[in-house]
């Protein structure tokens, strides 16, 4: 038995985030992350470790730099890792990466019992796409915005967050489940665990290694099996600077609710 | 190479829009989604349809003609009473196929996310997800971005054209689908021009409502079309749908809005009390930056911000919150911003058209007393 838990490494938009010239984001400037929702699918993982002993394998699709990401949750206690690398996936929007992860994923295999768990989003693109489809594209029942697991042999309970309440889930594995924040505190590198995050496992796989499975091919990957394409990306105007109102005292107070009635904003 | 029988665009038509209910109610999201629809099926020049799934939820479909719709295409099954993503996606994809529509609208709402991908993954088209502006007509396209840009006139004309594997295509008749990436910082224009349907997820609470017509909502087509569902098609089941027990707080669809963060750490239940009076002035609610729901001092359904909701009421007050990029994404489209914090270097001055740099605990009921003064002179 199984858990598998795509990552992806972001760049960090709580720091400083500068933008180019020509509106695109500036990477090289920021510091990067494991996603953050994708920790609490790794710790999910993990917690399931403890509880059963099964394998948990930690795989993202990136350039070579996001090994580091990896061993870093190698060293949380992730069994083994996979890295998908190559020039033919670049420029994927969510359609082909999902294409791609989840023949990455057929290549690692997928059993009864087995459990792939997502981040709900990233931060850097906000889409929430890439769970749902890998679902679909590995033929996977999926359960979102998953607070609680409950897991009894080959039954899965969720508690799935709605804006208004929750719902409980319940499917059979293998299955797909997309984590949010509230479901789990994730926990930290051991030293013991960063010593042996490089003699664990670690695979890579290219075009190459996956071309065979029927979900890839030239059209259905990278910028050309991408269905979406930018036509304009551009940044927001800053907002003028507003008014600073002088003082903290009661005549301010005053000053401002008379300008809002003047303004008929109150 | 793939064969897609998706790429006939010629074939596709209509302004679809998929209209969710809860325990047999229409959300608001619809009527906004459906206003919005109205827009963009008038520039394209075809017709809009509401797409709308449940048991016995045919009485409520012609609501929607009120808001614009031409027509609702309803299917019902017992199976379909509450949202599987199973269930959902195996209809809504069986009548697409058949009806093939140009355009499909879904809202970001938690379900509309779950359901969005799998049904674009399914029918192998795009999805731009939690879209925050919609446009066809290339006009109106140009005159919104030379609103809410910062290109030059010359990049801004040079948007006809996209470069499509290679060759550049002519968008005037893609829906040209704006979202904010990267916490807000930067806004990109999607389009699908080679598959149908184009699908996006609408960003709950942009988009506005039109009038209700009841003449409009008397005159809307029922449409049900055939499809095929059995109770092994479901995967996954529910057990239990629980509601909040408190009543929901309604910030999205609020005109004031009085939030609280980090800044109420020194008396949290006197700063909380505080926001609720100033709110109860103004005849809003409150809500609270992320690192108030972290430490567990408001429950999240009052956080505004990137991971919280996204609000534009008419007036924002800002008690102790410092603006980190997270909460402003989800606030800094408000008409007017009014931001209480000690610090005059925080980022929430950037965004705020009145500030006031002070100690909320002084500032706050000094202001409820000079807002209730004005009030009372009207």
């Amino acid at each position: 038995m199984k858990a598998i838990v795509c990552v992806k490494q972001v760049p960090d938009t709580s720091g400083k985030v500068s933008v180019n010239e020509n509106g695109t984001l500036d990477r090289a400037s920021m510091a990067t992350i494991t996603n953050p929702d994708d920790l609490n699918a790794v710790e999910a993982a993990l917690a399931l470790k403890d509880q059963t002993g099964c394998e948990v394998v930690v795989v993202t699709m990136g350039p070579p730099p996001a090994e580091g990401m990896l061993r870093e949750l190698l060293a949380r206690g992730a069994d083994r890792a996979v890295l998908i690398s190559g020039r033919e996936f670049g420029g994927s929007d969510t359609f082909a990466t999902s294409q791609i992860i989840a023949a990455g994923i057929n290549k690692i295999g997928i059993e009864k019992g087995d459990i792939v768990f997502c981040g709900r989003q990233a931060i850097d693109g906000d889409t929430a796409q890439v769970g749902p489809q890998i679902g679909e594209k590995l033929g996977l029942p999926q359960i979102t915005y998953v607070a609680e697991i409950q897991k009894d042999g080959d039954t899965v309970i969720c508690k799935r967050m709605l804006e208004d309440g929750y719902m409980m889930i319940k499917t059979q594995t293998p299955c797909l489940l997309t984590c949010i924040k509230e479901l789990n505190e994730p926990r930290y590198m051991s030293v013991g665990g960063i010593f042996d995050a490089y003699s664990k496992p670690f695979q890579v796989l290219g075009y190459d290694d996956l071309k065979d499975d029927p979900l890839i091919e030239l059209d259905t990957i990278g910028l050309n099996g991408s269905p979406t394409n930018i036509l304009t990306s551009f940044t927001p105007p800053q907002k003028g600077a507003g008014m600073m109102l002088e003082g903290s005292d009661k005549a301010t107070c005053e000053k401002l609710a008379g300008i809002l009635a003047k303004k008929h904003i109150i | 190479m793939s064969t897609f029988n998706n790429t006939d665009l010629a074939a596709f038509k209509d302004v679809w829009v998929f209209c969710e209910q809860r325990q047999g109610k229409l959300m608001s999201t619809d009527f906004e989604l459906i206003s919005e629809g109205r827009k963009l099926a008038d520039e394209l020049g075809v017709k809009l349809y509401g797409l709308l799934l449940g048991d016995a939820v045919e009485g409520i479909a012609k609501e929607l003609g009120g808001y614009g719709a031409d027509g609702v295409i309803v299917c019902e099954s017992p199976l379909l009473k509450e949202y599987t993503t199973d269930a959902y996606t195996k209809v809504i994809c069986q009548v697409i196929e058949e009806l093939k529509p140009e355009a499909f609208l879904i809202g970001a709402t938690n379900i509309g996310r779950d359901l969005g991908p799998r049904c674009a993954a399914r029918l192998h088209t795009g999805l731009c997800a939690d879209c925050t502006h919609l446009d066809v007509d290339m006009g109106v396209y140009k005159d919104f971005l030379r609103e809410s840009s910062t290109l030059d006139e010359k990049r801004i004309e040079g948007t006809g054209t996209a470069l499509v594997l290679g060759k550049p295509h002519d968008v005037s008749r893609d829906l040209k689908m704006t979202r904010p990436a990267f916490g807000g910082h930067l806004m990109a224009s999607i389009i699908c021009p080679r598959f149908r349907p184009t699908m996006a997820t609408v960003r709950p609470g942009v988009m506005k409502k039109a009038e209700f017509d009841q003449a409009k909502a008397d005159a809307c087509e029922i449409i049900k079309p055939n499809f095929e569902l059995t109770a092994a098609d479901l995967q996954t089941e529910v057990l239990e749908v629980k509601k909040a027990a408190k009543k929901l707080v309604d910030l999205i669809g609020a005109d004031y809005i009085v939030s609280v963060g980090r800044g109420i750490s020194k008396d949290v239940e006197g700063g909380i009390k505080l926001a609720e009076e100033l709110a109860e002035v103004l005849g809003g609610v409150v809500g609270s930056s992320r690192a108030v729901v972290d430490s567990g001092w408001m429950t999240p359904d009052h956080q505004v911000g990137q991971t919280g909701k996204t609000v534009h009421p008419k007036v924002y007050v800002a008690l102790g919150i410092s603006g980190a990029i997270q909460h402003k994404a989800g606030m800094q489209d408000s008409e007017c911003i009014i931001a209480v914090n000690k610090n005059d270097t925080a980022p929430i001055f950037e965004v705020a058209d009145y500030g006031i740099c002070g100690d909320l605990f002084k500032v706050t009921p000094m202001l409820i007393e000079a807002i209730k003064a004005e009030k009372a002179k009207k």
